[in-house]
């Protein structure tokens, strides 16, 4: 029992939670409505395309590499996906189907050319990013799209309870999306074999081939999961803004990656949970909303949110050193 | 009964006959080990039997009675044959349950029975009697544990033979005999064992046969009983090595280095001995007992909390290993692979790592007719074997790669040079050379301090042998004195 109150101790995730807790206090007593439901539904709600990713890039992490070019798969999904939509008239399943296809194919393609060419995954990601919007923008002309179906604007609403005041609040596509994310992703990691052979791969790649685990097929599940939560994303972003942006989600990977890393998942490979995840998505969130909230200006949280993941690295990296020294003989 | 037979083995990669016409049987439940220098094909013949590599067309493996032409490493691994290569190929950021059960994860996508796999780790640990916390993560525990975790992974995976490459090789000796030990419990269970090592007492120790591998040729299989490790020493190297304890004279008049009651607490207490120019002095002692944890304060790395060091009677303090290099002190740590060479960069960039300042001119740049005189200079005093100085330090073998790691410190001129376990993983044609070159560098009053396990190494080739014990200095003995019991019982004592 010690034992395990001492593990969880060290776990990046009981800091984590921590700093979210003492975030939450300071701002309900600056704030007071910070912690309504209403702000923790906005919250759900702006944060969803961020947190899904995070739960794919999470995965892709884990098995030992990066991507980089999921804004990118997305916005072409979602392009792709609502022009569909508003040229043949598709509905739900439709559009869901496209964007998915779409996400998945990229994605396998990341993973393709990851596994044949033995180039860095990262190098891999940025250069698939790269062509990826080079096409985009050459097709679309930097043309925003923001006349969508109605039905489509109009989202889904499945009502869950009314306040007091009247208010309805009701489960939305986000948080439909953010949920299925997250609890996908930790069903495949935690609950499957194919799971536990990432955070093999992660580990130790060459004992993973000699155990006889299938490296090529398990890069392009990693990477064509990330495509394919790109692509799903990809749709409850834009159900959320009610608009199509060719340049709306460039910049966003770099939060995620960060979201990710906050949460404990080392880009060494083979350490990160879904708890972690969540976690890191929840301080990104809460950090970058109470200061918007306290009326802190948008440059101002950027600059806060980057001292913030530097300080969580840095301390990971201290807990490292101090394991390693902690395990005498130790050539990792 | 034999497990395994091997029937005119070939394996040629270009040019270069790795092994020729093989002939070798492992009989079922005994204990074999298979000796030999760098290059002599042992890696070869592992990967053939493991069916990592095919042997060229004309050859028979025969499991249990069934002849193969080759096989793939999953029907080998199907057959019963688990290698436990020197990298133990575990994954540190798994459980040890996880670890132990991870061949129940390979195939394809279904729901993991955690409860099942941790059934299946114990069982595998108590098969052969380890304990060991079925939840800590492989990268909190010692290399020693993380040989057990391979060995019960190999137990877990039904193994019916068991290789082991160089298991000992970094392992202290304490740690070696209980896995002596489980090797003789697996030999127990019926399991064929199969041992490769560079330590002739430990393979006479377990062994039921022998086979004696030279340049891709089996030179015989030999009863274990029936062999001296003279005997084994002599047919491996096609040549004898014999030490013997001889008084050299030394001046012990003015030490250049004095340590007094230097102290760390929890790595070494009240350490205190002279070094004299041209003298080798030997540390020898069980893990733990602060061998390497003093060669680091010598060296600058971690600072002493208690005591003085003194180099020609000046008391020095040093703040960096910068100021003990200064000093003219150099350190050849233990683990030179991670720790000294860049395996990936050539042979004379390695060479010239540590005076690489030196090699500057007035505008701080290389100037690369002075770096390639150095290197040609150090490749042919320490005759280095390299087809070419701008080979990658990967392509050597140990004992080279290690002559690399100590001209890379000589090029610092050093007065006194520390060398940590400089001969683990190196043939005796290796280690050979390493004596001699530390003995002509003694003979030309460098002083030299050898930190080792194996007792023959100190005895035979350091003047003086200091032994630690928990971090105290509890004797020293000088070898022309002593022997290799007397020594043994010192160390134990």
């Amino acid at each position: 029992m010690r034992e395990a109150l001492r593990r969880f101790r060290q776990a990046q995730e009981f800091w984590l939670a921590l700093v979210i807790v003492l975030l939450v206090i300071v701002m309900s007593i600056l704030r007071p409505n910070f912690l309504s439901l209403q702000n923790i539904f906005d919250l759900l709600g702006s944060y969803a395309f961020s947190g899904m990713l995070v739960a794919g890039l999470l995965v892709v992490l884990i098995s030992g590499g990066i991507d980089i070019s999921f804004a990118a798969v997305a916005t072409v999904a979602q392009f792709v996906a609502l022009t569909c939509a508003n040229v043949y008239g598709i509905g739900w399943a439709g559009v869901t189907a496209i964007a998915a296809a779409i996400g998945l194919g990229l994605g396998l393609c990341n993973g393709l050319l990851v596994s044949t060419l033995g180039i860095a995954s990262i190098i891999v990601t940025i250069a698939t990013q790269s062509v990826i919007y080079g096409i985009l923008l050459t097709v679309t002309k930097g043309q925003d799209i923001f006349a969508l179906p109605p039905w489509f604007s109009a989202g889904i609403d499945w009502p869950i309870f009314t306040a007091h005041d009247g208010t309805q609040y009701s489960m939305n596509l986000q948080m439909l999306g953010l949920v299925a994310a997250f609890f996908i992703t930790w069903l495949i990691l935690n609950r499957t074999n194919v799971g536990r052979q990432i955070y093999a791969l992660g580990g130790n790649r060459e004992a993973a081939q000699r155990v006889g685990f299938n490296v090529f097929r398990l890069n392009l599940l990693v990477y064509g999961y990330m495509g394919l939560i790109a692509g799903l994303a990809s749709i409850v972003q834009a159900q959320y803004t009610q608009s199509v942006s060719p340049t709306a989600l460039v910049g966003r990977e770099l939060d995620v990656v960060a979201a990710a890393v906050l949460g404990g998942a080392s880009l060494n490979g083979g350490v990160g949970t879904v708890l972690g995840a969540i976690l890191g998505v929840a301080l990104v969130a809460i950090l970058q909303n109470g200061l918007t909230i306290l009326g802190v200006s948008s440059y101002w949280s950027q600059f806060v949110t980057g001292l913030v993941i530097i300080a969580a690295v840095a301390s990971m990296a201290r807990n490292v050193r101090r394991r390693w020294q902690n395990s005498p003989g130790l050539a990792a | 009964m034999n497990f395994l037979e091997l029937r005119d083995i070939s394996k040629r990669f270009g040019g270069v006959s790795a092994l020729s016409n093989f002939d070798f049987e492992l009989a079922t439940g005994e204990i074999h080990c298979l000796v030999g220098g760098n290059g002599s094909g042992k890696s070869t013949l592992i990967k053939i039997i493991a069916g990592v590599q095919a042997p060229d067309p004309g050859g028979q493996i025969i499991f249990e009675g069934r002849a193969y032409l080759h096989v793939s490493p999953a029907e080998s691994s199907r057959l019963g044959v688990q290698v436990i290569y020197q990298d133990l190929s575990l994954f540190p950021n798994l459980t040890v349950a996880e670890n132990i059960a991870v061949g129940r994860h390979a195939g394809g996508l279904r729901f993991v029975n955690w409860a099942a796999n941790r059934v299946a780790a114990r069982a595998a640990m108590e098969r052969i009697d380890v304990a060991l916390d079925l939840d800590v993560k492989v990268s909190e525990l010692s290399i020693a544990s993380r040989q057990l975790v391979a060995i019960c992974r190999a137990i877990a995976a039904e193994a019916k033979l068991v290789i082991m490459d160089e298991p000992t090789a970094s392992l202290t000796r304490h740690e070696v005999d209980s896995l002596l030990a489980l090797a003789l419990e697996l030999k127990r269970r019926d399991i064929t064992v199969m041992f490769i090592s560079h330590r002739f007492d430990e393979v006479l120790e377990i062994a039921d046969r022998v086979t004696i591998m030279r340049d891709g040729v089996k030179l015989g299989t030999y009863a274990a009983r029936e062999m001296t490790e003279q005997q084994l020493a002599f047919l491996m190297a096609g040549k004898s090595f014999s030490y013997q304890t001889a008084e050299r004279e030394i001046a012990r008049t003015k030490p250049i280095l004095t340590v007094d009651k230097l102290t760390r607490v929890g790595e070494y207490q009240d350490v205190s001995f002279d070094l004299y120019p041209g003298e080798i002095v030997g540390i020898t002692g069980l893990l733990g007992a602060g061998r390497t944890e003093l060669a680091l304060t010598l060296f600058g790395m971690n600072r002493p909390e208690g005591g003085s060091i003194a180099i020609d009677g000046r008391r020095v303090a040093f703040n960096s290993n910068r100021a003990a290099i200064d000093e003219g002190i150099a350190y050849v740590p233990e683990d030179r692979l991670s720790l000294s060479l860049v395996l990936d960069q050539p042979i004379g960039t390695n060479i010239v790592l540590s005076v690489i300042g030196s090699l500057a001119d007035c505008w701080g740049l290389i100037q690369p007719a002075r770096r390639d005189a150095v290197v040609r200079d150090w490749i042919g005093d320490l005759n280095i074997k390299a087809p070419n100085a701008a080979n990658a330090v990967r392509t050597l073998s140990g004992g080279n790669q290690q002559r690399v790691v100590i001209a890379k410190w000589l090029a610092t001129k050093p007065r006194i040079l520390i060398l940590d376990s400089p001969t683990v993983g190196v043939d005796l044609h290796g280690k050979d050379g390493i004596y001699q070159i530390v003995r002509s560098l003694a003979a030309k009053g460098m002083a030299v301090i050898m930190i080792s396990d194996e007792i023959p190494e100190v005895l035979y080739h350091c003047d003086r042998v200091l032994v630690m014990h928990s971090g105290r200095l509890t004797a020293e003995v000088q070898s022309h004195r002593s022997s290799e019991a007397a020594l043994r019982q010192a160390i134990y004592a």
